[in-house]
């Protein structure tokens, strides 16, 4: 029997990015926020601190930061007609769990959409005709413009410091910054980091091949900066253990460093870790949530939290699981097409390349994975698609290699993996090499979705979301164009040996890829077609506000966290500046 | 197997030490091009080599298991110019801790049935834990070895276990009622994490595979030294986590 708690104005599910910033955002606005976190808690000073943090094996192969998969997981398979089976543990892509979630581990990769990414369903129409788009794509626009959500982009860089340099400031193009970028209200809060000998090399051949190199944007602060919560981030060390890991100099930003002390200091805050949401409970006839029951897994006791306002804030797994075990949103049928939650779901397009260089010492090992020299010539409708048999694209980067010692080594194909050929050709490329990345958008195709698995449970007895998802015709053809033109990049910085790597014909779930996963719940102006509308105020229930890369029509060419929380800050200014006002649906479709 | 009549315990131990005697031997004598310049510039501050190292206790492993766990390693990395053996650099040690932890008990992981044979693109599907995994292919491993070699594999001499550990690789080993491959790739990743994690882990020995690569270990920071050392190579002593601890 659960334990009835006393009602708050805002519960939270989930304390990774989204949570953080509406739960920061709401206690602003005066509400009393309960933020309800399955995980731990992580605090910088504690949890991030030299040594520990240094340590592959930990943190990057026994992946100490991750979800734990012996409570949760998901069944994959590619297709329909398959048998889906778990996920025993993660590979493809790795969620993060306790306070702070994936935001904590990720390699800090910050962009945004372009503008046309927006609209991209009738910016593909328009320019080669609505018959052009193919009938299994399900790709739709956005209910929001870019210059819509401009503000809360700059909003979300100054909480995290982005380091970067634009090409476009309020429609001005900037040499030496991303040209193809929408116009930008603001300058980047920091400086570019210092370029990689190989990301000066690649932007090099890149710009003498006529495209428009420019630095990665990089949540990685270049020097100190007081961000808009009035915390002062550290500048990067360049210290090389940086993806999957936690940063202890406070440079690279997460929830735990932004926003958290903040909130934490916050008496209308209340931070519940160890605290597991089995249900949003629905009043249907209401079109409303009532609260939430979570487990405490400390003492097994069951609680209802009563709430006003229920902010849905897990990753897109368990965004879409809480909607389909509540009867939230009609749940996707793949047979007929028809239902909207589990709909659209998509992923990152990733190939890329590698290359070798005799006489150049790379020093992998200093930097920050994500710091790199990039273009982006080759992405949504930066070029032209007339005849090419596909839509999409994505930027092409050149990383500083960031080579740990056990996951990153390269070696040329044919190599042998062990023994002392092996040990001759290691310790002679092991400083030598470098990495090359295409983040192929994924257009959302009608066989790719998320439902509630028949089969297997997770710890407190509920389905796991299964997951179809096979990479389409349409995605393999962009990304087979894209390597091609990598391939020019990289044969023009003349290095002694150079490898493409092309996607496999089937997706696996087994080598990382990327954490992209994105749809589910997605975002848009009608309700036959999306769970949430414009402000992500769900279109069944009016005071359940759903957030993250959930709620994305499809995926662009781009990492998508700089979006995810844009969209997090675009969707609290709605809530404090409308609905508090007025609770009720903020859009009449 | 009635033909051992030495134990394997002390039968490897004597292995053991020799071949790290060699080993330190011919790395301090013949160091090669890749090594020379760190081998140098650390000469001074480098301690003295390492003393024989002493027997682990074994925490998950077998003797059997070890015996076969150790004749892998050195097989897959051997003692030479780069670096002494697999095992010399703690990577048999590493494994047997591993196997030990909660990782290698299946901590993190979901093992909930029922269990079906997937597809290649749906992972690792089996009930087993990674101790489990190992145990049960070790001795599948020993079965095949004795099957077709007449002996355990680490019985066999240095150039058949090359042929036996390629034959895993490649699939062509045909265990019984055990994936060949599926049991070579674990092996490989796991002596490879063994050979380049930190110290602590009980592999990477005196910081060998390290050295091997010139990784320089755990910086404090580099902001200072990043664009110095653009294209210019960095040759220090490498530090671990003990070292700042």
């Amino acid at each position: 029997m659960a334990i009835t708690l006393k009602e708050v104005d805002a519960v939270v599910v989930g304390m990774g990015w989204t949570g953080a910033i509406l739960a920061r955002e709401l206690t602003k606005a005066g509400l009393q926020v309960v933020g309800l976190e399955r995980g731990q808690d992580r605090v910088p000073g504690e949890d991030f601190i030299l040594p520990a943090v240094r340590d592959e094996l930990r943190y990057s192969q026994r992946l100490e930061l991750m979800m734990d998969n012996s409570t949760d997981t998901l069944t994959f398979r590619n297709r329909p007609s398959e048998q889906a089976l778990p996920v025993r543990r993660i590979g493809a892509f790795l969620p993060g769990e306790g306070v702070g979630g994936s935001g904590i581990h990720w390699g800090g990769l910050h962009w945004r959409f372009l503008p046309a990414d927006f609209r991209i369903r009738s910016a593909i129409a328009e320019r080669y005709g609505a018959k052009a788009i193919p009938d299994d794509m399900t790709i739709q626009d956005w209910p929001v413009s870019f210059d819509e959500i401009e503000p809360y982009y700059d909003r979300f860089d100054k909480l995290c410091g982005v380091s970067g340099q634009a090409g476009n400031l309020r429609g001005v193009r900037i040499e030496g910054g991303n040209i193809f970028e929408g116009p930008r209200g603001d300058h980047y809060p920091n400086k570019p980091l210092v370029a990689s000998s190989a990301g000066l090399m690649f932007a090099s051949a890149a710009k003498n091949l006529g495209y428009h190199p420019f630095p990665m944007p990089i949540s990685i602060n270049s020097a100190p900066y007081v961000n808009r919560e009035g915390i002062t981030l550290g500048a990067c060390e360049y210290c090389g253990f940086c993806n999957r890991t936690a940063c202890e100099a406070n440079a690279k930003a997460s929830p735990n460093v932004t926003i958290m002390p903040a909130l934490r200091l916050e008496p209308k805050f209340e931070l519940r870790t160890r605290a597991w949401v089995s249900k949003l409970n629905y009043d249907k006839a209401a079109k409303k949530v009532v609260g939430v029951t979570y487990t405490d897994l400390r003492t097994g006791d069951e609680y209802e939290q009563p709430a006003g306002i229920v902010v849905l804030a897990s990753y897109v797994f368990g965004n879409v699981q809480h909607l389909l075990l509540a009867g939230i949103g009609e749940p996707y049928d793949h047979a007929t097409g028809k239902g909207v939650v589990g709909r659209n779901y998509a992923y990152q397009f990733e190939a890329g390349a590698q290359a070798f260089f005799a006489d150049k010492h790379m020093n992998s090992y200093m930097g920050s994975a994500a710091n790199g020299m990039c273009i982006d010539d080759f992405n949504g409708e930066n070029f032209d698609h007339a005849g090419l048999g596909f839509f999409g694209g994505g930027y092409f980067s050149c990383n500083t290699p960031s080579a740990p010692p056990i996951g990153g080594r390269m070696l040329p194909h044919g190599t042998p993996l062990w023994g002392s050929e092996w040990k001759r050709a290691t310790a002679k490329w092991y400083n030598h090499a470098c990495r090359f990345g295409t983040e192929g958008s994924v257009y959302a195709n009608r066989d790719n979705y998320l439902d509630l698995d028949p089969t297997y449970k997770d710890a407190l007895g509920r389905p796991l979301i299964r997951l179809t998802y096979n990479g389409t015709d349409n995605d393999h053809k962009m990304s087979r164009y894209l390597l091609g033109k990598l391939e020019r990049i990289v044969k023009a910085m003349s290095p002694t040996h150079y490898q493409m790597e092309p996607r496999p014909k089937n997706f696996t779930i087994v080598p990382y890829q990327s954490t992209h996963n994105t749809g589910g719940t997605v975002m848009g102006a009608d309700p036959k077609a999306s769970v949430v509308n414009r402000y992500l105020q769900a279109w069944d229930a009016h005071n359940l506000f759903v957030e993250g890369a959930s709620v994305f029509p499809q995926q662009h060419g781009y990492n998508p966290t700089g979006t995810v929380g844009a969209l997090a800050y675009w969707s609290a200014q709605a809530i404090t500046t409308q609905y508090l006002k007025s609770p009720g649906p903020l859009v009449h479709a | 197997m009635a033909e051992e009549t030495i134990p394997r315990r002390k039968f490897l131990l004597g292995a053991g030490i020799a071949s790290t005697a060699v080993a330190t031997g011919l790395s301090q004598a013949e160091p090669t091009a890749a090594a020379a310049a760190q081998a140098l510039a650390s000469a001074a501050a480098a301690p003295a080599a390492p003393a024989a190292p002493q027997p682990e206790p074994l925490l998950a492993l077998n003797e059997t298991e070890h015996a076969f766990i150790v004749a892998a390693v050195d097989t897959l990395i051997p003692a030479d110019d780069l670096s002494p053996s697999g095992s010399d650099c703690g990577v048999a040690t590493f494994i047997d801790r591993q196997l030990a932890s909660a990782w290698g008990g299946g901590a993190k992981m979901y093992r909930a049935g029922p269990f079906r044979k997937g597809k290649p693109e749906q992972g690792y599907q089996l009930a087993l834990t990674p101790a489990e995994f190992f145990s049960a292919g070790i001795a599948a491993a020993n079965a095949w070895s004795r099957k077709t070699y007449g002996h355990d594999f680490d019985r066999l001499n240095p150039d058949i276990r090359v042929a036996a550990l390629k034959a895993m690789q490649e699939g062509r080993a045909e265990f019984a009622d055990f994936s060949s491959p599926a049991f070579f790739a674990r092996l490989l990743a796991i002596a490879m994490e063994g050979f380049f994690s930190d110290p602590i882990y009980g592999g990477n020995r005196n910081k060998a595979g390290w050295r091997m690569i010139g990784f320089p270990g755990l910086p404090a920071t580099y902001i200072n030294l990043y664009e110095e050392y653009r294209d210019k190579p960095y040759i220090v002593e490498p530090r671990s986590i003990a070292d700042f601890s």
